[in-house]
């Protein structure tokens, strides 16, 4: 009991601690593929702790929602993140919320952001309010439509249940699973305002999506929503590596070596993942803001495909 | 008042179900009084007073009869309507869950009633029609023959149709009371044949011989379609809709909760009477038709309420939407059920139900504050408000409650039922039957695309109208509503917490319903440890939404902490950045039409055949620029107007009959009757 509360505890300690640095190693492999010498990769920590340290200037007419959100954004996504199991399966409170509920949680950050981008009453938060909740909603059913094709394959929604079964060897090449893996990959570019759809880095207004919502905050504000897309993008990738890459998972009561074995490929997971995005980011362009719509309608698409086979038969 | 008892294995006599319908004449003689007295100002609490207590009383007692008596049933005959048959009324677990329902929303709108109505302007032309409609819809629930199902319903719809009419200065309302009472009229017909061809030619109307009856297929299938008709008219099924989105906002704002949040509630209940109860063992392919209509209208529901910008017309067509999960959730338990899954259907009726009482919450909570937004500031358009949040902060607050709620966001209510929703869809791929395995995954992926689209559309109702800056005077003005109003919206706004961090109790709760018409129950959710819900197995999926607040608040709170005491806690207020140009004139904020118009590109082009036409001066013109966007209800066009064209055109050739002499007549009757006895002397 107090063993396992202690592994949950290190589990969102620890998506807290590598968020940032997920994001500043992606920085850094962009800068290297671009051939730029690019900021440390622990530049992230110090722009948030900068940005913790500075007055937050609010615009005058911010309600109390504007003030609030970026805890709430920040506390959805950091719930989020600790309930994807890492290093270990079988986590104490796995239970609390299965891979709907994870989605749910997320769409409720992005909720409150939405409306924090209308709060103050200016045109940039409108669009970028506006664009992402048409980006979420189709990324969103697509999303649903995964976690259906998982749940079938493993009979569960939740995330460790299909996790350990996807490590069994149960589990056999199946084409559902490989359609949403795809559908995956898509919808977590879109999730995370990357490059096709969105321009993390972006500095003209016109393109933002992500960035013209919260234009408005500055501080701790915004040091909180940087940190949770952060979070977001670490949450992202272990799901992903979780589900489709699960070898190395501990599972709930093994021994020390097995959780520093989980520690050590978890660790490679990651710095795959996050060398693949950096990659994939360097050799795409950005598309405009109407094209989303059908690359994401086409992960909608696959996401649907998978479950329909499932549903036509249970071993494709 | 004579009472007979029918004695019944399973009876525990007519204590529960006599107390309701004392709660119903009181509120009728509530009704009667308001017409004499309905003009004297502060008659208004008497009223909703008396309607506020006599659906407590109904309320507690359908209640204590689900809960504590896990929905024994208890019947009661009146010698009223029918002289050979009298008026029979039954109390069981189904009708005690849909009485709770209808006196919860009912008890709050009357709350609401009592401080909004002191702004009505022909307060008897509301107050006597109120408490009767009230009486009219337990009085539906009710029923247990045919023939007062029939009448309770028409009452309904009548009374219902009275208060549409309330302010029929309007132009817009009476044409919204026009169609309602046609669409009205024409689902009660429905109704009628459908009760008819069950009760047989012989005229066995009463509920429980209709139940023990055994019907043709041939039956069963058209009276399928007859009460999805008749029922699915009443509650917003596409494409029997249109009269919806018209009607329910032209009420006033507290009937409007009730028409939107328990009136399409009353309509569901008659589809799981006659569809679950009457008619017996269902099957498959009537699941097929269900599941086709449910998730077509959920889609088209939502995205007809995010082109809207009248705050409650939005909200109306909203309930199109939410009606169609319900469907989805019917839908699902009929085709379980036909396949003998008694456990799944289980689960997908409770969702369907669970979403029946979690809808009437939001929705009624949703128009109480639309409804004080217009007692606030007079305007229903959202282009015309702006900025509420400042000055009507507790109304913005049980609003956004709302909004979050409807949205299906955890730790809300509306979230559960819609997962619970998918847990049924997750369970489909054991059906058998080829058509359901296509049509299911398909029906899914339209209701996780209606559940994104609902949070795009309250992000756009509460964005533009409760944020931002005050687009008129009026919304810069406004003041919050008295404190009936804010208690009424504050108790649902506190219930949709409650449900969706509690659903234990309530599927509990709701397993005598279940037991009742499938006979089958979900696990018990009390047991479960740490308050979760397991609908299957814990290995297959749980949810604990109290764990998920608290786990939110506890992390927000620490972050708060944390910041405050370690890091800045200053703030300085200063214009807004806006890029380094901010413009202060309000009109330059982003308004609903512009919110919606990325979702009209991607979605609207095929579904309302939207046109956008750009008209840019030349270079050096002064004229500004235009956008004109032409937008086409494609189901009034293709559906409604050839009828009314149709109706129209015979209405005009028949027209001659009215001045034919008085020979012509003679011989037209003379006509009709050989006509008559040739058809009745030929047939077989």
């Amino acid at each position: 009991m107090i063993l396992d509360l202690f592994v949950q505890g290190a589990q969102m300690v620890l998506v807290l601690l590598l968020a940032p640095l997920l994001t500043g190693f992606v920085r850094k492999v962009k800068a290297r593929l671009l051939r730029r010498q690019g900021a440390s990769v622990f530049q992230p920590y110090r722009d948030l702790l900068r940005l913790l340290r500075k007055d937050i200037v609010l615009a005058e007419n911010a309600s109390w929602l504007f003030r609030v959100t970026p805890y709430l954004v920040f506390a959805a996504t950091w719930v989020a993140a600790a309930l994807v199991p890492t290093i270990a399966t079988g986590l104490m409170f796995n239970w609390t919320a299965d891979l709907i509920a994870l989605i749910a949680l997320l769409a409720s950050a992005r909720f409150f952001l939405a409306l924090a981008g209308m709060d103050v009453g200016t045109s940039f938060g409108g669009i970028g309010s506006s664009r992402e909740v048409m980006i979420a909603s189709l990324a969103e059913p697509a999303m649903l439509l995964i976690v259906f094709t998982l749940a079938l394959v493993a009979g569960s929604t939740q995330l460790s249940t299909v996790a350990a079964f996807m490590a069994s060897p149960a589990v056999g090449l199946r084409v559902s699973l490989g359609l949403a893996l795809m559908a995956l990959i898509m919808v977590a570019i879109a999730e995370n305002a990357r490059i096709p759809v969105d321009n993390p880095a972006t500095h003209l207004e016109l393109t933002m999506v992500h960035e013209a919502m919260v234009l408005e905050y500055s501080g701790r504000h915004l040091a909180m929503i940087e940190f949770a897309a952060s979070l977001k993008l670490l949450l992202y990738v272990s799901l992903i590596a979780c589900v489709f890459v699960p070898w190395g998972l501990a599972v709930s009561d093994a021994g020390l070596a097995a959780y520093i074995v989980g520690a050590v490929a978890y660790a490679g997971k990651l710095a795959a993942g996050g060398f693949l995005l950096a990659l994939f980011e360097t050799a795409v362009a950005k598309m405009r803001v109407f094209r989303v719509p059908e690359f994401l309608g086409a992960a909608l698409m696959l996401g649907f495909l998978g479950t329909l086979l499932l549903f036509v038969s249970r071993s494709l | 008042m004579v009472i007979r008892h029918r004695e019944r294995h399973e009876s525990m006599g007519a204590m529960p179900v006599a107390a309701i319908l004392w709660c119903v004449a009181s509120l009728l003689v509530a009704g009667v009084f308001s017409v004499v007295l309905g003009r004297r100002a502060g008659f208004h609490r008497v009223t909703y007073g008396a309607s506020l207590t006599a659906c407590s009383v109904a309320l507690f007692s359908a209640g204590a009869d689900l809960t504590l008596y896990g929905g024994a049933a208890s019947t009661l005959t009146l010698p009223l309507g029918l002289p050979w048959l009298g008026a029979h009324f039954r109390l069981d677990a189904l009708a005690a869950f849909f009485l709770v329902v209808v006196n919860l929303g009912g008890a709050a709108a009357s709350l609401y009633g009592l401080g909004y109505g002191r702004h009505e302007s022909a307060p008897h032309r509301v107050l006597p029609f109120f408490p009767v409609f009230l009486a009219g819809m337990n009085l539906v629930v009710l029923a247990d023959d045919a023939f007062t199902f029939l009448l309770s319903w028409e009452f309904m719809s009548l009374t219902s149709w009275a208060l549409v009419m309330a302010h029929h200065q309007d132009r817009d309302n009476v044409r919204a009371g026009y169609i309602y009472l046609v669409m009205a009229s024409f689902g009660t017909l429905a109704l009628l044949l459908a009760l008819g061809l069950l009760a047989g030619p012989g005229g066995a109307y009463g509920f429980e011989a209709i139940r023990a009856a055994d019907h043709t297929p041939g039956i069963v299938a058209l009276v399928l379609a007859l009460i999805l008709i008749g029922a699915g008219s009443k509650a917003g099924l596409v494409p029997l809709h249109v009269w919806l989105p018209l009607a329910h906002p032209a009420a006033p704002s507290h009937v409007s909760a009730l028409m939107s949040g328990v009136m399409t509630k009353v309509a569901v209940y008659g589809f799981v009477r006659i569809g679950f109860d009457l008619l017996g063992e269902p099957t498959w392919w009537a699941s097929m038709i269900v599941l086709a209509l449910g998730g077509i209208t959920a889609v088209l529901g939502v995205l007809y309420a995010l082109m809207q910008h009248d705050l409650k017309r939005l909200l109306a067509y909203h309930t199109v939407e939410n009606i169609g999960i319900i469907f989805i959730g019917l839908g699902l338990a009929l085709a379980f059920q036909a396949n003998g899954m008694g456990w799944a259907a289980a689960l997908a009726l409770t969702a369907a139900l669970f979403h029946v009482l979690n809808h009437s919450l939001f929705k009624s909570l949703l128009f109480f504050g639309a409804g004080a937004v217009l007692t606030a500031t007079g305007e229903r358009d959202m282009e015309h408000l702006g900025g509420l949040i400042h000055r009507m902060p507790y109304t913005s607050f049980a609003f956004l409650v709302g909004c979050v709620a409807i949205s299906a966001l955890p730790p809300l209510n509306g979230f559960v039922s819609e997962w619970l929703t998918f847990q049924a869809i997750l369970q489909s791929p054991q059906l058998p039957q080829w058509g359901l395995k296509i049509m299911v995954p398909a029906v899914g992926s339209l209701l996780a695309l209606s559940a994104a689209l609902a949070a795009a559309c309250f992000v756009k109702a509460f964005g533009v109208a409760f944020l931002g800056r005050a687009r008129t005077a009026a919304a810069d003005q406004a003041q919050d509503v008295d404190c009936f109003s804010l208690a009424a919206m504050f108790l649902f706004a506190a219930l949709c917490l409650i449900a969706g961090i509690l659903p234990g109790p309530v599927m509990d709760g709701l397993s005598p319903v279940t037991l009742a018409l499938l006979g089958d129950r979900m696990p018990v959710q009390m047991g479960v440890p740490w308050l979760s819900i397991v609908p299957i197995a814990e290995s297959r999926s749980s949810y604990n939404g109290a764990l998920v607040f608290v786990f939110i608040a506890m992390s927000a709170g620490l972050a708060v902490y944390v910041i405050h005491r370690f890091a800045s806690h200053a703030v300085r207020r200063a214009p807004a950045w806006d890029c380094g140009f901010p413009d202060p004139s309000p009109v330059t904020q982003y308004t609903a039409g512009s919110f919606a118009q990325p979702i009209r590109r991607v979605f609207g082009t095929l579904v309302f055949r939207a046109r956008e036409q750009v008209e840019m001066p030349p270079p050096g013109d002064a004229r500004p620029a235009r956008l004109h966007v032409d937008m086409k209800d494609l189901v009034w066009d293709i559906l409604y107007a050839p009828v009314a064209t149709a109706i129209g055109f015979a209405a005009d050739r028949l027209n001659h009959l009215q001045f034919l002499t008085i020979r012509r007549y003679l011989s037209l009757v003379f006509l009709a009757l050989v006509t008559l006895l040739l058809v009745l002397a030929l047939w077989p």
